[in-house]
């Protein structure tokens, strides 16, 4: 196998991350089904962070939480990306929040989650 | 007209692809011919058929299948979509640093300071919360704030006013509110398990949020914690005996002090960082819980807010409201 | 440091504040708060602006006691200083002028809630001018995002609904790509800082090294911002959204939303990534491209379009398409007239979707062009504004859309053959399209039909709308007028840039 190949398997979870992201990303831009939508922007989250946390490992290292006057930098693994994926966390639970309250009305609006449908029986309310 | 429905359909097939049968059955007339399969008609229809050009023809063909057609490319276009977004973004997977290197770029002097300085700095031995709440406060803020954007936006979409519903009339027409149907009322192994995790979850919510200096956590998780713990108080012991120590106004209150009190400390904050002044904060005891300065009330006050949030969430998607 | 120095992190963080208080006040106390606080953010940006000038330089401002890469810092120059008084002055005249609309078309209960989505919204475009950190950029990104959807949706319909969800999945999309590309930037470069990155790219570059992650990265934050800014192919929830909201959000989300991204995008184009770099990538070939498809099918779809405000709403698909055709020519003079048609279409747009409100009042709310026949006649300050907002969008002399139209001419000619020649192709034909749908609709909404149902109409004027209409024509024909002193602020910011 070529060298650069091996590459995908040193970064195995960088790999999955992406394979993950756009899966996610197909199926927000695709499905028709809108729960199925919010799963995938879940799935496209969840990869960012899987990208961060892996980015953010160094082996053999602890967590960045200071013990016993320890402040040597090569004792921590880095502490940036952690912070970063709670900020994302964060961002990502609100969205969904959102998105799903934006289901529960057009549902009950239209009794159906098939964007397509909701958006063909608005146009024909409004011809 | 036929020009522009085909217009608008090309440009939600970009996005959605919103084809649908009732567009591409024939017309009524034309319907009718086929219908009655009677020879002539049978005649009549080939006649029609063989006097139309191709292209007429292939319009007809695919508005009697094209929706098929439609699907089965619309699937493989997706997965055609989804195989080159993986493919390019491996692509550039295969030339980052190796996973776990203690060498990668993203080991830098940042990071050395972020460890190295943050007890002297801000006082918590929990670097992680020492970044988030002090060296990068500004983002944290923001980050407060998208959760209470959203919270804002499923009022907006999802709450009842109290007299309305009194009155039977619900957000839209269709919303039928059986949902509250649902809702076991007295169940007992949920009461007694409630009565077991509710001050649990209640105190370890608590020790999360106290303890983010210190130790894992902090504002938001603790936060989420808490708020579970009142959705499970919700849950077991009714609506209603929550709403008597947790209403809408109750909820209101503590989210508005909670978010300007934060918002003020870190105006403080920055004001003083950036005009050089001193600001006056007992940065405490590294490693006790009295640490970190302003990182333990900013804490204090995300996790409330983060509590009342998550327990508005679920409230708000009970159909009805706080 | 100065007091002026503090006004631009005051006016970011208190407007999230002021969010805060409207969300627990009632319609009218927030009306008054948003609208006090609005005019004290303008007036703030306006001191920041004079101080800029007069010491004609940038400074940075560190949000807490640590410098650059360790803590949080925002810029601020002229021309950060221009947008962010420009931006909030249009965000406080948009409010005006749609204001009793927002009160007919939000629930009674929820209406202080559309304050607090501005005045969160006003504090994102804030902090998407100001920052200077590409993950603040993104946290006041998804503040944006949220709040835009709500604007829209504010107005509670079934339409209104639809059109947000197709809003709200096409910008998280946008997001999710941006978001992947701060952070496979932040893998190879680690750093969040704009000027950080911009070093280790610069490294990066002429080395060799990570050729390929840079190019893909660049394209994610270009198709991640141009989804969300609404460029050619990916704007097709844009007409839905813009055209059934209520006026004000219309105004905003049509002449400020789109454009913080812009600013983010120029930022990460030429302060992070540097010209050099965008240049070898050609990425920005791409960006011209779809800039120039953008003029002409914009306005072929608005040419088509027989409702006013989803019209207009495709009228903005081709203004952001200059914007696009700007930043694509990849000079310094392209820069300069995207941002001035930044500029101008935050001051044009807005007026032209007020005034659609206004005739939408005095023709029985209905907005398509049949039914608005001669409302200029009725609500003749509408029709005004409109015509004024309509000549500058043909680009006639002395209107602030004629401003943008030279400066991008003379960058088009500055730059090499093929550019040039499709540039000045695509304006041409352009403005003919322009003239083409905003022509007939003047005369349409001065015509002498249409008046015998409307005979016992009298308009009384609300101030407010009055206000805003007036403010709106003086601002467009000011801008018009001393355009060189704006452009040649525009110069001197991107001069402050690094450009």
């Amino acid at each position: 196998m070529p060298d650069f190949l091996m590459n995908l398997f040193t970064n195995y979870y960088e790999t999955a991350a992406m394979i993950l992201f756009g899966i996610g990303f197909t199926t927000l831009l695709t499905h028709r089904n809108l729960i199925k939508k919010i799963i995938g922007f879940n799935f496209m989250d969840a990869a960012i962070y899987l990208f961060l946390a892996a980015k953010g490992y160094i082996a053999g290292r602890l967590a960045p939480i200071i013990v016993d006057g320890n402040t040597d930098p090569s004792n921590y693994v880095n502490p940036i990306p952690t912070g970063l994926v709670l900020t994302g966390i964060v961002v990502s639970v609100s969205v969904t929040a959102f998105m799903l309250a934006l289901t529960c009305r057009l549902y009950d609006r239209f009794h159906t989650l098939d964007i397509d449908e909701i958006t063909h029986l608005v146009r024909k309310e409004r011809d | 007209m036929r020009n522009k429905r085909f217009f608008s359909r090309l440009s939600d097939f970009v996005e959605y692809g919103s084809f649908r049968e009732e567009e591409y059955t024939l017309s009524p007339s034309h319907k009718a011919n086929i219908d009655t399969d009677t020879p002539e008609n049978r005649w009549l229809t080939s006649v029609q058929h063989s006097e139309r050009s191709a292209p007429v023809r292939l319009m007809d063909w695919l508005k009697l299948r094209g929706f098929e057609v439609f699907n089965n490319l619309y699937r493989i276009a997706s997965v055609i979509i989804c195989i080159t977004l993986i493919a390019v973004l491996l692509s550039v997977v295969v030339f980052l640093p190796p996973f776990g290197s203690d060498d990668n770029p993203a080991v830098n002097e940042v990071v050395e300071r972020y460890v190295s300085k943050t007890v002297e700095e801000t006082g918590a031995t929990n670097s992680v919360a020492g970044m988030i709440s002090a060296y990068r406060g500004f983002d944290t803020l923001g980050e407060a704030h998208v959760l209470f954007v959203a919270a804002c936006s499923v009022i907006v979409l999802l709450r009842v006013d109290p007299s309305e519903r009194r009155r039977g009339r619900l957000v839209d027409p269709g919303m039928t509110g059986e949902d509250l149907d649902f809702e076991p009322n007295s169940d007992l192994i949920l009461r007694k398990a409630a009565k077991l995790l509710v001050p649990l979850s209640f105190i370890l919510g608590l020790y999360v949020i106290l303890n983010g200096t210190t130790s894992p956590g902090g504002g938001f998780s603790g936060g989420a914690l808490m708020g579970a713990g009142l959705i499970l108080c919700s849950v077991a012991f009714g609506f209603g005996r929550t709403q008597r120590f947790f209403g809408d106004g109750m909820y209101h209150l503590v989210k508005t002090v909670c978010l300007a009190s934060y918002a003020l400390m870190m105006a403080y904050f920055i004001f003083m960082g950036a005009n050089g002044f001193d600001d006056h904060v007992w940065l405490g005891v590294p490693g006790s819980i009295i640490s970190g300065g302003l990182i333990l009330p900013i804490n204090i006050a995300v996790g409330l807010e983060v509590a009342c949030t998550m327990y508005c969430f679920y409230a708000l998607f009970r159909k009805g409201g706080l | 440091m100065e007091l002026v120095q503090n006004f631009p992190f005051l006016c970011i963080v208190f407007s999230l504040t002021c969010g805060v208080l409207c969300a627990v006040l009632k319609g009218r106390a927030a009306k008054i708060l948003c609208l006090t606080w609005l005019t004290l953010t303008t007036a703030m940006s306006l001191a920041v602006l004079i101080f800029t000038l007069k010491s004609d330089s940038f400074y940075i401002y560190r949000m807490g006691k640590w410098n650059a890469p360790w803590g949080n810092e925002i810029r601020v120059g002229v021309l950060e200083a221009l947008m962010a008084t420009a931006f909030s002055g249009v965000m406080l005249l948009s409010l005006l002028g749609g204001m009793h609309h927002i009160f007919a078309d939000c629930e009674p209960e929820k209406t202080n809630l559309y304050f607090t989505m501005c005045a969160l919204l006003m504090s994102s475009l804030f902090a998407l001018i100001y920052t200077n950190d590409l993950f603040t950029a993104y946290v006041f990104v998804e503040i944006n995002t949220i709040a835009s959807c709500a604007l829209v949706m504010l107005k509670s319909s079934a339409k209104t609904l639809v059109a947000t969800t197709r809003y709200l999945i096409m910008s998280l999309l946008g997001s999710g790509l941006f978001l992947l590309g701060i952070v496979i930037l932040y893998g190879i470069t680690g750093e969040l800082l704009m000027e950080s990155i911009a070093e280790k790219v610069r490294a990066l570059f002429s080395t060799g090294e990570y050729s390929l992650p840079l190019t893909v990265i660049i394209g994610l934050f270009s198709v991640g911002l141009a989804v969300k800014s609404a460029l050619f192919p990916f704007h097709s929830w844009l007409p839905d959204a813009h055209g059934s909201a209520t006026a004000s959000s219309s105004a905003i989300l049509s002449g400020l939303v789109l454009k913080g991204y812009i600013i983010v995008l120029i930022k990460i184009f030429y302060r992070v990534f540097g010209l050099e770099v965008i240049m070898a990538k050609e990425i920005s070939q791409f960006l011209f491209l779809f800039g120039v498809l953008a003029m002409i099918c914009g306005s072929v779809g608005a040419l088509r379009e027989r409702d006013l405000k989803r019209m207009l709403a495709y009228s903005s698909v081709a203004q952001v398409g200059y914007i696009y055709v700007g930043i694509g020519l990849h000079s310094r003079l392209g820069l300069i007239a995207a941002c001035v048609q930044i500029l101008a279409h935050a001051v044009t747009k807005p007026m032209l979707f007020i005034a659609a409100g206004g005739f939408m009042d005095v023709s029985g709310g209905h907005k398509s062009m049949s039914a608005i026949t001669g409302a200029g006649r009725r609500d003749p300050l509408g029709g005004i504004a409109f015509t004024v907002g309509a000549l500058s969008m043909i680009g006639i002399p002395f209107f602030a859309g004629f401003v943008t139209k030279l400066e991008l001419t003379q960058a088009a000619l500055g730059s090499g053959n093929i550019a040039m020649v499709t540039a000045l192709a695509a304006i041409a034909v352009s403005t003919l399209l322009n003239a083409l749908y905003y022509v007939p609709a003047i005369f349409n909404i001065f015509s002498k039909n249409g008046q015998s149902d409307y005979k016992g109409l009298r308009v009384r004027y609300r101030a407010d709308y009055a206000l805003s209409c007036v403010a709106f024509v003086l601002l467009n024909i000011g801008f018009g007028a001393f355009s060189e002193y704006v452009v040649g602020a525009v110069r001197r910011g991107l001069e402050l840039f690094g450009m």
